[in-house]
């Protein structure tokens, strides 16, 4: 990257740690079952499992066959065991936590007596340095649409365990319903348990709820690993490059961290750098082997012995991430993916709306995808708060046409959450205007009240973007090799609104002059001073996104740590993108 | 080997007893804890009935009341201070210190069958046993009250009448009974009963009158009817030494007088107004008994309870015999002397404690006088003993500190427990035996919560364990007093509790409760901050919506779940219901119960609120899981029907369309044997053109009010799927085309007929058709109409589209071109 790094900007703790504790754990938990025994595992559990304890430690803790189970697997094979008159001992090992309804059902189900259970608090998996995930992707759904709120005592555990492994934080910021509720769970856990004074590792931990920001994971992303993620999708921080990439007949996982050298220098890059910087890379690459020529005997051997097997594997992922970028290019510099993305700029800006309904429309038609229709169609509500009702039924009735009736239900859920409203024309009107002329102190005054006709869940965008300056003003150069601003995740069209608060808040430290915003944003802000410490550790954040986090919005927030000095990691309840929140929504399976 | 002992006046009784201890049935708990004495037991007349009194170790009264009960075979005390009264038939009565009924329990029918003969009540690590001799000669035995397993013990063979005498005996993690029949001992465990000898009893006796363990069990006593005592090990494989008494008349009571480590075997036997102590040499110390008396084993001596006096003796412990013995030159006694010159101002001082540098022993004279200030029971013995010992600790450096600061503590506590109004004469090896947290749960079990609050504050014991404890039970003994108003009792507690550490209102609360205040018990509650704490209590209380509020308020969905689950089975239906609408968090969570294991309770749920909107989704939902098309339909004419009455005409309209479109579908797939049905209206549509069934599809495109855009875009590509070329032609002059012209282009050269894509070049719009022109990969005509337009950003594109070879001309034109595009 071309900006210059602080020099002293603080080392991150060791969070393999996590790891450890999580395997230490679940082998006590197998070593109490002694002998041989099979291991069913839910599917969601695979990946995050295998980066804990892979198979080779589970046959070592005498673990003999694996399978992979789906619905209701444990209670139907204990009845099967049981109709054949088959004896076997059953112990369910809940993760991250056990809850009362489980109970229910092994009772409802008849199989109550026959199982025993137990827990086993595997609460965080260290995707990163820096990222540390919960692995819940349900946690968007269940929490924000199903308002069940379940994940909260868990993420507070998830907290709680940081704490005793890392140190205290001296102080919490947070903004949202369920990060209030995640802290005062947090507390809570606290004063139950023992409390240890230590030198914290980081000091300054900030709660976000997803749906404080959802414009934000409803970008394209175009970021080198948020692009990735868009089009591989990485699981687990690990990604499947299929035979396009890989040009052979095969797929080929790659785990993708900072120990891949070359991928830690190009995730945080905008995609359009990518390619130009790994052709660099293979000339350096090309010149290092070129060494050989006029080596003597002895030198040739050292060459071997050090740098072969590094150049090697530097050559192979680097080929690796070439094929990936080619395959990105071809997909993302064609015609489609340049209109789609100018489109979402309007929608940003709030510029030429007419057109891009128009475009949206285009695209519902043509069913280019089911899912970037859908997410055009958010974004488009959340930046102009709302549909005209005449084009929220037009749109809906050819998006139905195009997918299916039972997106009604998709529909409705989208509504429930705000994503995608019909504004409503009622006697809120002239409440609404006259709260807006006081909110927004603004010519445009007659035009926002449209907007804000609907009471319920108002994404006041368009406000917030104004006094936040989350987009730049159209027409100016925005020299993406070189960020000034965290919007270079969005090709300098947008900075995130998540990223934006964080960078605001740390700022001021609180909330403090930012009333207004917050009115907005509903409110729920909260910041609390836990106690006084003045080491590094200051300038150490936690970051914790509850429904999920972005890439891009990772990438950011590496780009702000790098210009204030500080590091960031991020906690997230899973890694999502606009396909992931969207998909959790649908409602035309199961 | 020479037994030195001490006896020591513990108290002068409280207690008025006319009679002395005469005619009663006395049993006193070790660690100088409580009295019970049956009044005139013995005086066997129906109408007088026998008084129970509880006393404290000091003579004052806890409790009295006439016994009502049946007759009382032995009294005794468990170890956490409860009486026991083993009657005649078996069943054994519990009380508390305070004479209040706790339990009952029985030993069995066999025993209330033939009648308790002796009872002997024990105490081992697995709590307090009782041991039965029943008429039968038969033992029965439970080895901890608290957890009752009755054990019936192999019979002794050869017993014809109750043996002369038996002891319980804890061995090999198992309890035992020693009996003897005459001149013969068994030992009796679970499964034999197994003959023994204690090796080198004397030949001459002829009957074992009398046996008695010790404390820890280790040792064992037997006197026999000649009056000699025999003492050993109680595995019987020891003989430590055997003493004739010289009395032949059996005694009333033996007892070990052994301090632990102690190198000397000792017992005390007593008769009428005699008490003989046996050591390991021949000689025997007497005392003489003005009264009757029984004598209390403890872990260190043996305390002696008489109608007027309470006596402690035991064998003078090492450090105290090296200090005070006459002439000693142990350093203890030299610091001892050397400070008491000091304190005269004396030179002589200097000259003890050279003596005791010169052989380095000063830091052995301050344990000396640190550890004999322990066993003295006197206040100004201690206080000089630890004069002197700070004395010598001045003279040393590095000498720990933590023995002296301790023992210091310790005392001052011990002090103030023996104290007279307290009653607990504690030795200090008790003390420790017993652990400050046992020492504070007694002095609250008799309510001195002051003076356990003051103790723990002493000897800072953590908050937690120490006086949060003692505020807590404080509150569940006051929460119990029946005289007191709610309001005065709640707000006594909260003003007392207020800011104790870690103290659980909702325990508090159970108590109140459990006593019949749930009025209290419910004020108590709102002191709880932990909401979650108080949900249990309340719903025992039957305080259902109360509960539930509190289980959403403290966030925890998990609780949440177990009230509406407890809910769901105690409430009826419509109640339940009832209940969660007031409740959206609770409704919320049942609902997603409901939706993975109860489809039909969530239908009624939408139904009780008229959710008319929600019940449209259901019915939607439920539609795509049926397999068959008439219960589809139906489902979805439900749903239209929900839909209306939610007064959303879209979504009905909607539905309705998908019923038409179902039928559609049907009456299609048989006519055609095409597979149609659940397909959305565009695949149906693309279904239909690809197979040819134009006219289908245009049916379908006007009865669904098909947007012309999608119709067109839809059918564009399909016809260019199937390649069919002509037939898009046609199509492409039915009338102007809504979606321009550009897409015909753009799709034949995506299918790769660049000829059929030419021919729609002419006809789109000027505004597109330089990209139309790119498409075909006409540069000319790209250029021309770049040109004609005049677009300078046009004209770039073409630009970076040429070749610098082969449109050279074109280039220089366009660049010429371009110069005046923006010129203008």
């Amino acid at each position: 990257m071309a900006h210059t790094e602080w020099k002293d900007a603080p080392g991150l703790p060791d969070f393999s740690l996590l790891k450890r504790l999580a395997r230490d754990q679940l082998i006590f938990l197998l070593e109490q079952l002694p002998g041989k025994k099979d291991l069913f595992i839910d599917a969601d559990l695979m990946s995050p499992l295998d980066r804990i304890a892979n198979v080779t430690i589970l046959k070592q803790h005498e673990v003999d066959k694996l399978y992979k189970v789906e619905l209701k697997p444990i209670v139907n094979l204990v009845n099967a065991d049981k109709v054949a008159g088959r004896f076997r001992r059953y112990k369910i090992i809940f993760t991250p936590q056990k809850f009362y309804a489980c109970e229910t059902v092994l009772e409802e189900q008849g199989v109550y007596g026959d199982v025993t259970t137990d827990e086993w608090n595997f609460y965080i998996l260290p995707l990163d340095d820096d990222i540390l995930s919960l692995e819940l992707p349900e946690f968007f759904r269940d929490n924000f649409l199903e308002g069940d709120q379940r994940w909260v005592t868990t993420a507070g555990s998830a907290l709680r365990l940081l704490q005793s492994v890392y140190g205290s934080f001296s102080k919490v910021y947070g903004i949202g319903r369920c990060a209030k509720m995640v802290y005062e769970s947090w507390r809570e856990l606290m004063e139950d348990g023992e409390q240890r004074t230590r030198q914290p590792e980081f000091a300054k931990v900030f709660l976000v709820d997803r749906d404080v920001d959802f414009v934000t994971p409803l970008c394209s992303q175009v970021v080198y690993e948020g692009l990735v993620d868009d089009l591989f999708r990485i699981k687990c921080g690990s990604v499947e490059f299929g035979p396009d990439v890989t040009s052979s007949d095969k797929s080929i996982k790659v785990m993708l961290n900072s120990q891949d050298k070359v991928f830690s220098e190009i995730r945080n890059e905008h995609f359009s750098n990518v390619f130009g910087f790994l052709s660099q890379k293979a000339k350096n690459l090309q010149t290092a082997y070129d060494k050989r020529r006029g080596m003597d005997i002895q030198q040739m051997k050292a060459f071997v012995a050090d740098e072969l097997k590094g150049l090697k594997q530097e050559h192979r992922l680097l080929s690796l991430h070439i094929g990936a970028s080619e395959s990105m290019m071809k997909k993302k510099t064609k015609q489609d993916f340049q209109e789609l993305l100018k489109t979402e700029h309007s929608l940003l800006e709030g510029f030429e709306i007419r057109e891009c309904i128009t475009y949206i429309e285009e695209h519902i038609n043509r069913q280019v995808s089911m899912i970037d229709s859908l997410r055009l169609l958010c974004l488009l509500s959340i930046t102009e708060n709302g549909l005209l009702s005449k084009d929220y039924r037009s749109l809906k009735a050819q998006y139905l046409q195009s997918y299916g009736i039972e997106h009604l239900l998709t529909f409705a859920n989208l509504r429930q959450l705000g994503l995608l409203e019909e504004q409503q024309a009622g006697e809120t009107l002239t409440v609404m205007e006259s709260k807006v002329g006081k909110l927004v102190n603004d010519k445009t005054v007659g035009k926002l009240t449209d907007a804000f006709s609907s009471l319920a869940k108002k994404s006041n965008f368009r406000a917030l973007s104004k006094r936040l300056a989350l987009v730049p003003k159209s027409g100016e150069e925005y020299d993406l090799r070189v960020p000034r601003d965290m919007a270079y995740v969005f090709s300098g069209a947008y900075i995130p609104l998540s990223c934006k608060l964080i960078e605001q808040v740390l700022e001021r430290d609180g909330w403090t002059g930012m009333e207004e915003v917050t009115r907005m944003l509903n409110g729920q802000e909260f910041a609390v001073t836990e106690a006084r410490s003045k080491t590094d550790a200051q300038r150490i954040v936690l970051v914790m996104f509850l429904g999920g986090c972005t890439f891009s919005e990772i990438s950011a927030l590496r780009f702000l740590g790098k210009e204030r000095g500080c590091r960031f990691i991020v906690v997230t309840t899973a890694i999502t993108n606009s396909s992931r929140l969207l998909e959790a929504l649908l409602d035309n399976s199961a | 080997a020479h037994l030195d002992l001490k006896k020591i006046e513990l108290y002068e009784m409280g207690w008025n007893l006319k009679d002395g201890l005469r005619e009663c049935l006395v049993a006193a708990a070790p660690y100088g804890g409580p009295i019970a004495l049956l009044k005139g037991h013995y005086r066997r007349s129906p109408s007088a009935r026998p008084q129970l009194e509880i006393y404290s170790s000091s003579g004052l009264p806890l409790a009295s009341f006439p016994w009502k009960s049946g007759v009382v075979k032995q009294l005794g005390w468990t170890v956490s201070d409860d009486l026991l009264c083993v009657q005649e038939d078996g069943t054994v009565l519990v009380y508390d210190l305070w004479g209040g009924f706790k339990r009952h329990f029985s030993m069995g029918n066999e025993v209330s069958q033939s009648q308790v003969l002796e009872t002997k009540i024990f105490h081992s690590p697995y709590g307090t046993g009782v041991a039965i001799l029943t008429g039968a000669l038969r033992f029965t035995l439970a080895t901890n009250i608290d957890d009752i397993k009755l054990r019936r013990l192999p019979e002794v063979p050869g017993l014809q009448e109750a043996p002369s005498c038996w002891a319980v005996l804890t061995q090999d993690r198992q309890s035992k009974v020693l009996v003897a029949n005459g001149s013969q001992l068994f030992i009796l465990d679970n499964t034999a009963c197994t003959p023994v000898t204690p090796p080198g009893l004397s030949p001459q006796a002829s009957s074992i009158v009398h046996m008695c363990v010790s404390f820890s069990y280790k040792y064992l006593a037997l006197l026999t009817d000649s009056g000699h005592v025999w003492m050993g090990t109680s595995n019987l494989k020891e003989k430590l030494s055997e003493v004739d008494t010289k009395i032949k008349t059996p005694p009333k009571q033996m007892a070990w007088c052994r301090r632990p480590k102690s190198q000397q075997p000792s017992a005390v036997v007593m008769w009428d107004g005699l008490l003989i102590v046996v050591g390991e040499c021949k000689e025997t110390i007497q005392y003489h008994l003005d009264d009757d008396s029984v004598l209390v084993p403890e872990l260190d001596g043996v305390r002696i309870i008489s109608g007027t006096h309470h006596e402690l003796l035991q064998e003078v412990p090492g450090a105290c015999e090296e200090i005070f013995k006459i002439a000693s030159m142990a350093p203890g006694a030299l610091l001892l002397e050397a400070h008491k010159e000091y304190e005269k101002e004396s030179q002589k001082a200097d000259e003890y404690l050279r003596e005791i540098k010169e052989q380095s022993l000063l830091s052995e004279a301050v344990r000396q006088c640190v550890e004999a200030a322990g066993h003295e029971h006197e206040p100004e013995t201690q206080k000089t003993l630890l004069r002197a010992a700070s004395f010598g600790k001045c003279f040393l450096s590095n000498f720990p500190p933590e023995q002296f600061v301790s023992m210091c503590r310790d005392l001052r506590v011990l002090n103030a427990v023996r104290d007279y109004t307290v009653g607990i004469p504690l030795t200090h090896t008790q003390f420790k035996q017993m652990t400050v947290q046992v020492l504070i749960d007694r002095l609250v079990y008799r309510k001195l919560y002051p003076l356990a609050i003051e103790v723990c504050r002493y000897l800072k014991t953590p908050e937690y364990q120490g006086v949060s404890r003692v505020l807590k039970h404080w509150a569940c003994y006051k929460v119990q007093q029946k005289e007191e108003s709610d309001e005065v009792i709640a707000k006594a507690v909260s003003v007392k509790l207020a800011d104790a550490a870690g103290i659980s209102y909702s325990e508090i609360a159970t108590k109140a409760y459990e006593s019949g205040r749930t009025e209290l018990a419910i004020k108590l509650l709102e002191f709880e901050p932990r909401s979650g704490e108080q949900v249990p209590l309340l719903l025992k209380m039957k305080k259902s919506p109360l509960a539930l509020s509190k289980a959403i308020e403290s966030g925890d969905t998990d609780l949440v779940y177990t009230v509406v689950m407890y809910l769901k089975n105690e409430l009826n239906r419509g109640d339940f219901f009832m209940m969660l609408r007031n409740q959206p968090v609770a409704l919320s969570l049942y609902k997603q119960f409901c939706k993975h294991q109860e489809q039909d309770t969530l239908k009624d749920l939408f139904n009780q609120d008229d959710d008319h909107e929600e019940l449209g989704n259901f019915y939607v939902k439920a539609s795509y899981k049926d397999q068959r098309l008439e219960a589809r339909v139906a489902l979805l004419q439900s749903a239209v029907d929900e839909y209306y009455k939610a007064k959303n005409d879209f979504s009905a309209k909607t539905t309705e369309d998908e019923m038409r479109l179902l039928r559609f579908q049907r009456k299609l797939e048989e006519e055609k044997d095409e597979q149609l049905v659940g397909f959305s209206l565009q695949d149906t549509m693309t279904t239909l053109l690809s197979v040819g069934l134009h006219k289908h599809a245009e049916q379908l495109y006007k009865d669904f009010r098909v947007p012309d855009k999608r119709f067109w875009w839809l059918k564009l590509k399909a016809l260019a799927e199937k390649e069919d070329w002509e037939e898009l032609e046609k199509f492409g002059k039915t009338k102007k085309s809504p979606i321009g012209y550009l897409p015909f282009v753009e799709v034949c050269i995506k299918h790769h007929n660049k000829y059929e894509a030419k021919k729609y070049v002419s006809k789109v719009t000027p505004e597109q058709k330089v990209k139309a022109h790119l498409a075909v990969g006409d540069m000319e005509g790209a250029a021309e109409a770049a040109i004609e337009r005049r677009n300078e950003s046009e004209i770039s594109t073409v630009l970076s589209r040429c070749s610098a070879t082969t449109d050279h001309l074109l280039m220089e034109r366009l660049n010429r071109a371009k110069a005046t595009a923006v010129k203008k």
